[in-house]
């Protein structure tokens, strides 16, 4: 009977063995694991972001805010519809913009543009917001995802390709703005009052 | 021998599976789980099977390209010979699974059945409901419609939240920057291959210990579990008041997996198939994305918590619900097993439930959205525009036109975002109503920059009318003294 401390010939070819496929596997390990987090890799080497036009300059009225779509800068061939990105587009006033993203800020629905009552608003869980995308109520922790956007030979072109969500570096990138409309609101809200109370108001006024 | 006979043996020489398979089918079990209590698991297991077989039978047409699944979905629906039936049966199917997983669970749990030496059961229980909501999920985004898409873009947003992995959890899991193509194939990768593997050596794995360990005993109150008795006590029951599995107990799993099967295919032939719903296109931006039926407690409750808690809620919540599922069985792995003597498991049970229930079914009707269509397609009703003014009708136009109704509701009408407006002018005095409409707050946006003060003025005196007939509007008291003495004293 041999000896428990000595290795038999075919016990130390069994441990080769063992080794030789441990080897073969981490070897292996590499390209699947590259190829499994490539979505991951991609997006911190040569990134997804890139310039898209969204349309000439002329084609958003001033003061109003109006949906576009881009076709998403990266595409596979069997993306279909999905890579037609529809966003908000705000016209300021000459080539001040601003370019929201459609996805609300709380779980990624669509958001409605109301241009009556200057409010987006979220189908599913009741966010809202502001027209400059600023938070006005609702589940929502932040304002709306805004590209980031440039004027270029008279088109408006923003940077795009990535699905804005809460936690994507993106979205720090498309900037976290408190709740505007309360502060300014504060300060009219007395001569507001003022005016009210007196009953012999004109309705419908302009909107401001 | 007859001719059958000789070719049984012939097999059975070679595969010698017949005597196991006697011994699993006649092992004795205690004579009162021949209970309708006991047919849960089994009932799981066969709806299992159906939608293997549905699914494989749906995978023969199905595309798992996000631009032509949703037209494949609708060849099925219309043009493949009975493809609408096979996608209703797989459907109910997987409702059906949910529920019936979810009951065995529960009647596992009162029935002492997770203690001692069944641990290992139960958590791989655990793992088994945890993967049948991963196929309800995965199921629900192969129907590639416009629920899948932004029923993805919440699921990316929940991930999303993750510190510092959130972005990397996002990208792997929608294969790219984007919900598109990618994203599609490999739920389809999960929900045919991966998930289903997993769940046969898992199924596999608690059924083994459910005939190794032995089916759990009838929880008498009383009969208490100790780790150092229990064997001999099981042993005992089996060996004293045991009867064969085949036919004594199995008849009524028979009965009730048929049964079962029955109710899957009478819904499946009543309401049909589940969808599509609309083309998943994003650019086409009026949808109100609703999860399927078991994920609706979900959505509803991703609708009441607080801002500030949700994000903790979301990654903390299903960590620590999952460690204490796991954990349940080395918590209380002894004692008493019967319900009547664990009224604080009832109790769970029953809070759980009515909890999950509470949430599902405000998620059907979804009081926190807002009706996006109410401001443009409700009427005012008329008692409230009986003999106003003016000024009190261009309030009412205000009302509709900027949307108030969308949250507001007036007879039952609108949205119920916000309270009913019915009787507003009751609780707050025209002050009050003013400084709710300009400054907002309290769940309710500021309207200051999108009403002139002519628009105000018409608004609220449109509210100040909103009270029931005989109850006076609120006033506010010191107001008028204070017009009074300002009249009286120029």
């Amino acid at each position: 009977m041999p000896n428990e401390n000595t290795l038999s010939r075919r016990g130390l070819f069994m441990k080769i063995g063992i080794v030789f496929n441990g080897l073969v596997a981490t070897a292996l390990a590499w390209p699947i694991v590259r190829f499994l987090f490539s979505s991951v890799t991609h997006a911190s080497a040569n990134g997804y972001l890139s310039w898209v036009p969204l349309g000439r300059v002329g084609e958003f009225p001033e003061g109003e805010t109006r949906l576009a779509t881009f076709r998403n800068p990266y595409v596979m061939p069997t993306d279909g519809k999905t890579v037609e990105t529809p966003c908000w587009v705000r016209r300021i006033e000459g080539e001040q913009f601003q370019v929201f993203a459609i996805n609300c800020a709380h779980l990624g629905c669509p958001v409605r543009w109301f241009p009556q009552s200057g409010l987006f608003m979220c189908p599913c869980h009741g966010g809202a917001y502001y027209r400059d995308g600023s938070r006005a109520s609702g589940p929502p922790e932040r304002g709306l995802f805004e590209y980031p956007y440039k004027v270029q030979d008279g088109m408006v072109t923003i940077q795009a390709g990535e699905l804005p969500t809460p936690g994507s570096p993106t979205a720090s990138l498309f900037g976290n703005k408190a709740p505007c409309a309360a502060q300014n609101v504060l300060i009219s809200i007395e001569s507001k009052l003022s005016t009210s109370s007196e009953t012999s108001a004109v309705a419908g006024g302009t909107n401001t | 021998m007859s001719v059958i006979g000789q070719i049984g043996q012939w097999f059975d020489r070679r595969l010698q599976l017949a005597s196991p398979i006697r011994e699993v089918a006649e092992h004795p079990v205690p004579r009162n789980t021949a209970s309708w209590w006991y047919v849960f698991g089994s009932a799981a297991l066969t709806v299992f099977l159906l939608q293997l077989v549905t699914g494989i039978l749906l995978a023969l047409i199905y595309v798992p390209s996000a631009s032509e699944a949703w037209s494949s979905l609708q060849a099925l629906n219309h043009d493949v010979t009975l493809g609408w039936f096979i996608r209703a049966l797989h459907g109910w199917g997987s409702n059906f699974m949910v529920a019936i997983v979810l009951i065995h669970m529960v009647q596992v749990f009162l029935f002492g059945a997770h203690k001692f030496p069944r641990e290992l059961t139960w958590i791989i229980g655990v793992f088994l409901l945890l993967m049948t909501l991963g196929m309800a999920f995965s199921g629900q985004v192969l129907r590639f419609d416009q629920d899948a898409y932004w029923g993805l873009g919440i699921g990316a947003s929940i991930a999303s939240r993750v510190p510092i992995a959130g972005p990397a959890i996002v990208k792997l899991m929608l294969g790219g920057p984007i919900i598109a193509g990618a994203t599609l194939s490999r739920f389809f990768a999960l929900h045919v291959f991966v998930i289903p593997g997993m769940l046969i050596g898992f199924v596999g794995l608690h059924l083994l210990m459910v005939i190794k360990l032995g089916i759990n005993d009838w929880p008498m109150p009383g009969r208490v579990v100790r780790r150092a008795t229990y064997m001999t006590e099981y042993h005992e029951l089996t060996k004293k008041e045991g009867a064969p599995f085949v036919p004594y107990a199995i008849w009524k799993d028979l009965f009730f997996a048929g049964f079962v099967l029955l109710a899957v295919a009478a819904c499946a032939i009543y309401f049909g198939p589940f969808g599509p719903t609309g083309r998943p296109d994003p650019t086409i931006i009026q949808s109100v994305p609703k999860p399927d039926y078991f994920f609706l407690w979900l959505y509803g409750l991703l609708s009441y918590l607080p801002p500030s808690m949700e994000t903790p809620a979301l990654l903390i919540g299903p960590v620590v619900a999952i460690a204490f599922l796991v954990l349940l069985p080395f918590l209380s792995g002894e004692g008493e097993k019967s319900w009547r003597r664990r009224p604080i498991a009832v109790l769970t049970v029953l809070l759980i439930a009515i909890i999950l229930g509470t949430l599902t079914h405000l998620a059907g009707y979804t009081p926190w959205s807002p009706h996006m269509n109410a401001w443009s397609g409700d009427p005012v009703p008329e008692r409230f525009l009986h003999g106003a003014t003016a000024l009190q009708r261009e309030g009412a136009l205000v009302f509709q036109v900027k949307q108030c109704r969308n949250c507001h509701s007036l007879g039952d009408l609108g949205g119920q975002r916000g309270p009913a407006l019915d009787s507003v002018a009751v609780r707050l005095t025209q002050d009050q109503l003013i400084r709710q409409v300009i400054q907002g707050g309290g769940n309710m946006p500021a309207y200051g920059k999108n009403l002139g003060p002519a628009e105000t003025t018409a608004l609220v005196a449109f509210l100040e009318t909103l009270h029931p007939a005989g109850q006076a509007p609120a006033r506010d008291a010191a107001r008028d003294t204070v017009l009074r003495d300002s009249t009286s004293h120029p």
